[in-house]
């Protein structure tokens, strides 16, 4: 089969991004000076090095918990909320602009493949400043209140999976709400958000209305932890998460959490088993499984199970693993050497307690970080792998008779923020999406995402949603 | 010979007041109670004494009792709400004179505190079938799906009664929770707990399952604890916990941190309780979801 289609190299150009050797912060409107004991990032496709970027200690967060303070009260506070908006639309116009760029530098630092950056990430970015945009002088619509009034200074710190694009779930919406905000990237991937302090510079922004700090947890941690932030966000892990709520506790701070999920994908007999397969994979190896509402869990009905392996192990034959910047890439690189052990670790763990193993037999690359797409049959509830989020391409599949099976398993986890439904009933589809206890429930497809559409989960995923008319909540006083 | 003239005619029947666990009326599993004075320190009764255990027999009978109460349509929860109301008017006398005596208002107050805290139950019953319309609404995404947004209760929640006002004060923190689908264990005002049983026994004259509230009454001191900690409580409406001071909030909401259960903070400044309610107490306890569907042939 891989003879068949066999593709020529078709890499991305990267002379459409200037990765410069290092970088500082960007506080109050303007560039501070990098430090040259910072943090190292590195292509994770290749290991090698990109750029330089600081460490923010406690003095550098309160400069920019200060010039965000500044900035809230002096100007973007009291400025009329059409004008604010204009604001943001003219950053959403500057990230259309610029998206070859920013999918270029977000494929270099993180591995991710740049069809995805292309086509997914950067677009939903821009939408997601066009779609806020729109609500900074249409607030009293929102259906919160009457007269809602913006928090102030948000705290926000963000993941490494999907760096601009959480940026823009975190950034758009406290800026069109009137919140100024202090946002810190995470460790492994700084590059992006960086960029974007350039667009914020170029679309005039008022300094100090977004402020980037870099760093990792410790820096984090002095963010959450600011006695001057009005609101904190988080996306992040569900243990990280704990920590914040608890350091959160009996403030006056407002808080949202968007932690991991151990999403179930459940495929009737019914399902149309073609889509139902690219729902699979496009559940769990989108992002290379880098992702909180990945469909890490298979849950197929037994009489389908046969067929439905079968044909997925086909699927993942066919699937691209490599590098990030070839247009024929499905599957890229592990975002670090870090996450690599843990995934490692796990998928150890899943032979160990009896799980039945298959891997693609693709080649992986010499240097850099990967992981071949993986699938466990033969799981039980109690297995790790079904329990723990993997959070890489590792799939676990259980399989089950009747619906009230599948959703019982459905429902056995701690997580609660996504599922999925392959069925062609729209009956049994809609009693299969009012039990499941997941935020976002997607039937006849997977891992789909809009400006427009809340996302957030349940029980342990977190609380608070975050996009369409439900996100705006968690950045008002109403 | 002839009786004493002092002796009655007739020896009163004296209430034993219990607590209310999964629609029954049981004693404390700690066979303790005790003693419940008015506001000038005249002993009114004895009330049930609830232990850790009780709090954790009462956490499981809120649980069994979420799928079925959640899945009642939002008709029928209105229409058990404003029985509620019904049965609460039926016994206003009662009422009337449990509040007058435990929070020290004259019988005119107390009278119009027990007319708003029914009122409430009715303003409640119009609320359980128009929830889903005014808190979900169809998402305008950028592509061919049907994609929804509406509100689903969030599970069992704790409900730690405002202390101060121990019939409007609770009725106005528990109703929106059960209007919402959830169901709930309450944690009755310790000095003035009377009126929470006896709001139990309407409760549970009024078609509402059993389980859907568990009122317990008891020291705060004891009780707060282990619900706020307890891992399959999925929210706290810490409203009524200030008596030990802000501290005691403080130390409940770190507790339900380990479990990320969803917290409603006291307020800054106390409650109007005669105040309309609007809407926020409703979207406190309510999940989300987003279901997506491609639109095709």
């Amino acid at each position: 089969m891989s003879d068949l289609f066999d593709y020529a190299p078709a890499p991305e150009s990267r002379s459409v991004v200037e990765v410069k050797p290092e970088y500082g912060m960007f506080v109050d409107g303007a560039f501070t000076a990098s430090a040259e004991d910072g943090i190292v990032t590195v292509n994770p496709a290749t290991e090698e090095p990109l750029s330089r970027v600081p460490v923010a200690d406690a003095e550098a967060v309160d400069r920019a918990m200060a010039a965000a303070r500044r900035a809230y009260d002096t100007v973007w506070g009291p400025m009329p909320p059409a004008e604010r908006g204009k604001y943001l639309f003219r950053i959403s116009r500057l990230l259309q602009e610029r998206s070859r760029e920013l999918a270029v530098l977000e494929s270099l630092d993180n591995g991710k493949p740049i069809r995805e950056t292309r086509d997914v990430d950067i677009p939903l970015v821009a939408q997601h400043f066009f779609y806020h945009a729109g609500w900074a002088d249409k607030l009293e619509w929102a259906g919160v209140g009457p007269a809602p009034r913006p928090l102030g200074v948000a705290a926000q710190i963000i993941p490494w999976n999907f760096p601009l694009l959480m940026l823009a779930w975190k950034v758009a919406p406290a800026l069109a709400t009137g919140n100024t905000v202090v946002l810190k990237p995470a460790e492994t991937t700084p590059l992006t958000a960086l960029a974007f302090a350039a667009i914020c510079q170029e679309a005039d922004l008022p300094p100090g209305v977004v402020n980037i700090v870099t760093g990792a947890g410790e820096t984090g941690r002095l963010l959450a932890d600011h006695p001057d932030a009005d609101k904190v966000a988080f996306t992040g892990s569900t243990e990280v998460g704990r920590e914040i709520a608890r350091t959160v506790a009996g403030t006056r701070k407002r808080l949202t959490l968007e932690l991991g999920g151990k999403g179930a994908n459940l495929v009737y007999d019914d399902a149309a088993i073609d889509q139902a397969v690219e729902g699979i994979v496009s559940g769990i190896f989108f992002n290379q499984g880098h992702v909180c509402c990945a469909g890490s869990r298979l849950l197929v009905q037994e009489s389908v199970a046969e067929e439905v392996l079968d044909k997925l192990r086909g699927r993942i034959e066919r699937l691209r693993v490599g590098d990030p910047l070839d247009k024929n890439t499905d599957v890229g690189a592990i975002n670090s050497a870090e996450q690599l052990r843990r995934i490692q670790e796990l998928v150890d763990v899943g032979g160990e307690e009896g799980a039945e193993r298959w891997t693609a037999s693709c080649v992986l690359p010499e240097r850099g970080y990967w992981f071949p797409p993986t699938v466990f049959t033969g799981v039980t509830q109690a297995h790790r792998v079904a329990r723990e989020e993997v959070f890489g391409p590792v799939l676990s599949v259980l399989t089950f008779r009747t619906p009230d099976e599948a959703i019982t398993k459905a429902n056995n986890t701690p997580y609660g923020l996504s599922a999925g439904v392959w069925t062609e009933k729209g009956s049994r589809m809609l009693w299969t999406a009012q039990r499941l206890r997941a935020g976002v429930v997607w039937s006849n497809t997977f891992n789909k995402f809009d400006a427009a559409s809340p996302f957030g989960g349940y029980k342990e995923s977190g609380y608070g949603r975050e996009g369409g008319r439900h996100g705006l909540e968690a950045y008002l006083d109403a | 010979m002839r009786e004493p003239e002092t002796a009655p005619r007739r020896l009163s029947v004296r209430k034993t007041y219990k607590l209310y666990v999964g629609g029954a009326f049981p004693r404390s599993e700690s066979a303790r109670s005790y003693p419940v004075s008015d506001v000038s320190g005249a002993h009114l009764a004895n009330a049930a004494q609830a232990s850790r255990k009780d709090v954790r027999d009462a956490v499981v009978s809120a649980r069994s009792a979420v799928a079925g109460w959640s899945a009642r349509t939002g008709y029928n929860r209105g229409q058990i709400l404003y029985r509620v109301a019904e049965m609460m008017e039926g016994r206003r006398d009662q009422f009337v004179s449990e509040v007058a005596a435990s929070a020290g208002e004259s019988p005119q107050e107390a009278g119009d505190t027990v007319s708003a805290a029914i009122d409430r139950w009715v303003h409640y019953a119009g609320w359980a079938d128009k929830l889903t319309q005014v808190l979900g609404n169809p998402n305008e995404v950028a592509g061919p799906y049907y994609n929804q947004s509406a509100p689903e209760p969030v599970g069992v929640v704790g409900v730690v009664a405002p202390p101060e006002d121990p019939l409007l004060g609770l009725v106005s923190v528990l109703a929106p929770v059960i209007t919402a689908g959830n169901t709930c264990v309450v944690v009755a005002s310790e000095r003035a707990p009377l009126p929470a049983v006896t709001l139990a026994e309407v409760l549970a004259t009024s078609d509402l399952p059993g389980g859907v509230v568990n009122v317990l009454t008891g020291r705060a001191g004891e009780l707060l604890a282990p619900l706020a900690s307890h891992a399959d409580v999925d929210a706290l409406d810490l409203t009524g916990a200030t008596t030990g001071g802000r501290e005691e909030a403080v130390e409940l909401e770190r507790a339900a941190a380990s479990t990320l259960t969803r917290v409603l903070r006291p307020g800054a400044t106390p409650t109007d309780w005669h105040a309309a309610p609007g809407v926020a107490r409703l979207r406190r306890f309510v999940e989300t979801k987003t279901v997506w569907h491609p639109i095709g042939v």
